[in-house]
């Protein structure tokens, strides 16, 4: 399997897509969104790290072992995040003031 | 069209490898691997944010505040134009073109270096606003033992991460020089694509980072 | 096969660079795996030395050996340095890296530079440990805890902590060798179904290292930043919780106990099929068992923590979890036995080492279990019971897989047979000093006796002189391996190229192997793993 030659175009097609969303990232902050702020955030900021994945890392093109090994990393830093939060926000469940 | 006329490649064959492309393959798996660590190692730092975070929402956001956005927005589009150079790096060593690699590389390496500029201007103003954790720290908030906490983290994720960039940076000069000096070709260019995926991983780092530092706290009228 | 002349003649790995600049400067997989068996043996009987003052300090019920402060420094670091010094890099360093590529049919590893930067840095992260030990230790127990480690404690928590840092890079370069070579260098044909259980057991192994290892790095790194500039992110005087450090320690420390085990389990696959002459019952099950073990133990690591003041829902999760990572294991345990069931079975040294890992391993994992209940924790934790347990998985378990591969292996390794009827006697010592020491100490758990207390009532005396005795017996079985391989490295007998009649790539091989494993290369494969029927039809048995 030889490597794939990605064109130029695309590069700068997704360089201006990111620069966008970071614009857009930023823009959106002046705007009070409560507790959705740091979904759309996060949303935004994976799109724009998936971009850079697939296109920049060429994760498109390449072996699938590859896209493997990345998807296991965020996975397990899931897992990591995931089961701590079930300590640190269930304590007291029941005692909690409302 | 300067094709170079760099060393034949079969001489960089390592022993073990039964030809190029399991050689080219067994390098980027390599270096995947290698990402995968350093997502976990950060991954470390996000789970202890994310508690704080989490118990400590006022803190967090009127700490976050503080920090310079202008800054931190700017430093966030010169990353992901040190991506697209660095992509575009990896591009002339698929294509031959073995000086346009390096020139790639150094613009690659003076964004970094903006990047680390603009960083040390924000933590000099960090320091004059007393900002720094149990370095005569003041803060006027609600909750200024958790906002230095948060602090805390700032200056140890952007620190980590600068570190890590740092070390791109000089390893991006050396292999510029190489590159200069005709050491890639087509068929041989395995440190450059590795050396990207180095680098674009830095720079999703701080795609994380950016809205997680700064965007904490809505700017509606706080500016 | 290969005509075997004589071992002092024939070119080989051992003999074909001589020098000690050829083996310092080596990127021979199978010269830095005798580099690693030089370098754990060294601190496996340092950490033995630590064990020895424990157990004499405990054969009285007073304090009086020691002070309570150098008590609490020989746990730790016996602790410490047995870990990360002894079973974290023990199969995998030496017999791992001797194995692997020959496994796959490669002529090494993929990275063989990486690999010789491996050992450097454990053994750089070994003189640092003997620094921290000389200048006077650290007191914290292995796991660090804050605040005490970031705030309360003095001495060496930071050099400590660098060294451990050190040796996780070490082993995270192991780990990513295997990786990639395992996926990249297969000989044609060694399809993923056809690999030996060993290589399988190795892999999963080294998932765990490059996915836990790091949070270890970033644990220790902050504890430093705490220690230094108290940011408060550990600390309760400056907004911390110290259960944060738990968990991130943890998160790491639970899979790392199963990269200690893993290897072990992944030796048993092998010895059990050649000594039963039976291929392995249920290759697929102990194949995906072991992916298993790696996948579901990054789930439990809370189990550590149940009465620490995490929250009890969470507990309850991680108490069902926990009860779930068991299954993989006993999988293994199950096929292993059916393995044996209507086998030729014969009882060699390599043989009896495994089914002593069957037997204590079995015990060591059934005693988790009531560990992972959280009801039943409440009363044992922190106390003997769970020091029984772990040795039990760690002593009984993993050393003894090691003491079988490394018996399994070292005809192949140096080229001659170790002394059978020394051998086998010294297994016998071990399995009886192994069960008297530490039995007792279920009961003295069960009993009420704390972990890391170094006085205690008159009438626990009686198991912990049971056990100090036992120790003293563990001890001999240690030493005379030491002393008859280092025997038979020049009087023992020539091995062969398969004195075991074996399934697997290596025993192709003469042995000592070619520098390069395989003249001119392995071969394609073409049959599954374990063909002991195969074999026992081509070769008369009774060689």
């Amino acid at each position: 399997m030889s490597e794939h030659v990605v064109p130029v175009r695309t590069y700068y097609v997704i360089w201006a897509v990111l620069m966008v969303f970071t614009a857009v990232t930023a823009g959106l902050s002046f705007y009070d969104l409560g507790r959705l702020s740091i979904v759309v955030a996060l949303l935004i900021a994976g799109f724009k790290a998936g971009l850079v994945g697939l296109y920049f890392m060429h994760i498109k093109y390449s072996d699938p072992v590859n896209r493997v090994a990345a998807i296991a990393g965020v996975v397990f830093v899931a897992i990591l995040l995931a089961l701590t939060s079930a300590d640190f926000f269930t304590r007291m469940w029941f005692f909690r003031a409302p | 069209m300067d094709v170079n006329q760099a060393a034949a490649p079969a001489k960089r064959l390592s022993f073990q490898f039964a030809d190029l492309e399991q050689q080219r393959q067994s390098a980027t798996l390599g270096m995947w691997v290698f990402l995968v660590t350093e997502i976990l190692f950060f991954g470390g730092l996000f789970a202890g944010y994310m508690v704080y975070r989490g118990l400590y929402p006022q803190a967090w956001a009127e700490a976050s505040r503080a920090l310079l956005f202008k800054y931190g927005t700017i430093n966030t589009g010169v990353l992901i134009c040190s991506s697209l150079t660095m992509a575009l790096a990896v591009h002339a060593a698929q294509v031959g073109r073995h000086k346009r690699i390096a020139l790639f590389l150094l613009l690659t390496i003076a964004l970094g270096t903006v990047f680390l500029g603009i960083k040390a201007v924000e933590y000099t103003d960090e320091y004059h606003e007393h900002h720094i954790p149990q370095l005569d720290f003041r803060f006027e908030g609600a909750d200024p033992v958790h906002s230095q906490i948060f602090f805390g983290f700032y200056f140890v994720m952007t620190g980590i991460h600068a570190l890590h960039l740092t070390i791109g940076l000089a390893i991006a000069a050396v292999l510029a020089w190489l590159a200069w000096k005709g050491h890639y070709t087509p068929e041989y260019y395995n440190p450059i694509e590795n050396f990207g995926l180095y680098w674009h991983f830095i720079d999703v780092i701080w795609i994380f980072l950016y809205p997680l530092l700064y965007l904490v706290a809505h700017r509606g009228y706080a500016g | 096969m290969h005509t075997q002349t004589s071992i002092d003649t024939r070119e080989h790995y051992l003999n074909e660079q001589l020098g000690i600049k050829s083996w310092l400067l080596t990127t021979d997989h199978k010269r830095i795996g005798l580099l690693y068996l030089l370098g754990i043996t060294f601190f496996f009987f340092i950490g033995g030395f630590y064990a020895l003052l424990i157990r004499l300090e405990l054969l009285t019920p007073p304090g009086d050996l020691v002070s309570a402060d150098t008590y609490n420094k020989l746990f730790t670091m016996h602790g410490i340095t047995m870990v990360w010094w002894f079973l974290i890099p023990s199969i995998p360093g030496v017999l791992g890296n001797f194995l692997v590529p020959m496994m796959v049919g490669a002529k090494d590893m993929a990275f063989p530079k990486i690999n010789l930067a491996s050992f450097y840095l454990w053994l750089l992260s070994g003189v640092m440990l003997i620094y921290a030990m000389l200048n006077g230790g650290m007191e914290t127990g292995w796991t660090f805890y804050t605040p005490l480690s970031t705030g309360y404690t003095g001495g060496n928590v930071i050099l400590v902590g660098l060294a451990i840092f050190v040796n996780g890079f070490s082993s995270i370069f192991t780990g990513l060798n295997f990786i990639v070579t395992v996926h990249r260098m297969r000989a044609p044909g060694l399809t993923w179904s056809r690999l030996p259980l060993f290589i399988w057991s190795n892999y999963a192994t080294a998932l765990i290292m490059i996915l836990a290892t790091p949070v270890l790095a970033i644990t220790i790194l902050l504890v430093a930043v705490e220690r230094v500039w108290q940011v408060g992110i550990f600390d309760p005087r400056y907004g911390g919780d110290p259960l944060l450090f738990q968990h991130l320690f943890w998160f790491y420390s639970h899979p790392a106990v199963y990269i200690m085990i893993l290897p072990s389990m992944g030796v048993i696959s092998e010895v059990v099929p050649c000594f039963a002459r039976k291929r392995v019952f249920g290759y697929k099950a102990v194949a995906a068992a072991s992916v298993g073990i790696a996948m579901v133990g990054f789930l439990v690591w809370a189990h550590h923590m149940f009465v620490a003041g995490m929250s009890v829902y969470a507990a309850l999760v991680f108490s069902l979890l926990s009860y779930l990572v068991a299954v993989p294991s006993a999988i293994k345990v199950f096929n292993w036995t059916a393995t044996l069931y209507k086998g030729s079975v014969s009882y060699e040294t390599p043989m009896l080492y495994a089914l002593g890992f069957i037997g204590l391993f079995t015990i060591g994992g059934l005693t988790g279990l009531f560990l992972a209940a959280l009801g039943l924790d409440v009363h044992v934790t922190d106390t003997y019971f769970v020091v029984a347990h772990f040795h039990y998985i760690m002593v009984g378990g993993a050393v003894m897989g090691y003491m079988a591969g490394i018996h399994f292996w070292w005809p192949k390794i140096s080229g001659r047979m170790y002394p059978e009827g020394w051998a086998k006697l010294a297994a016998l010592i071990t399995f009886i000093g192994f069960n008297l020491t530490f039995f007792p100490q279920f009961v003295l758990g069960y009993l009420g006796m704390p972990r890391r207390y170094w006085a205690y009532p008159e009438e626990f005396q009686i198991l912990h002189v049971l056990s100090s005795a036992g120790a003293s017996i563990l001890g001999v079985g240690y030493v005379l391996p030491l002393i008859y391989m280092a025997w038979s490295i020049r009087y023992g007998p020539a091995a062969g190229a398969n004195p075991w009649r074996a399934a697997g790539l290596e025993w192709q091989s003469p042995s000592p192997p070619p520098t390069h494993n395989f003249e001119p290369d392995s071969g394609p494969v073409v049959r599954e793993a374990y063909n002991y029927a195969e074999i026992d039809a081509e070769v008369p048995v009774g060689r």
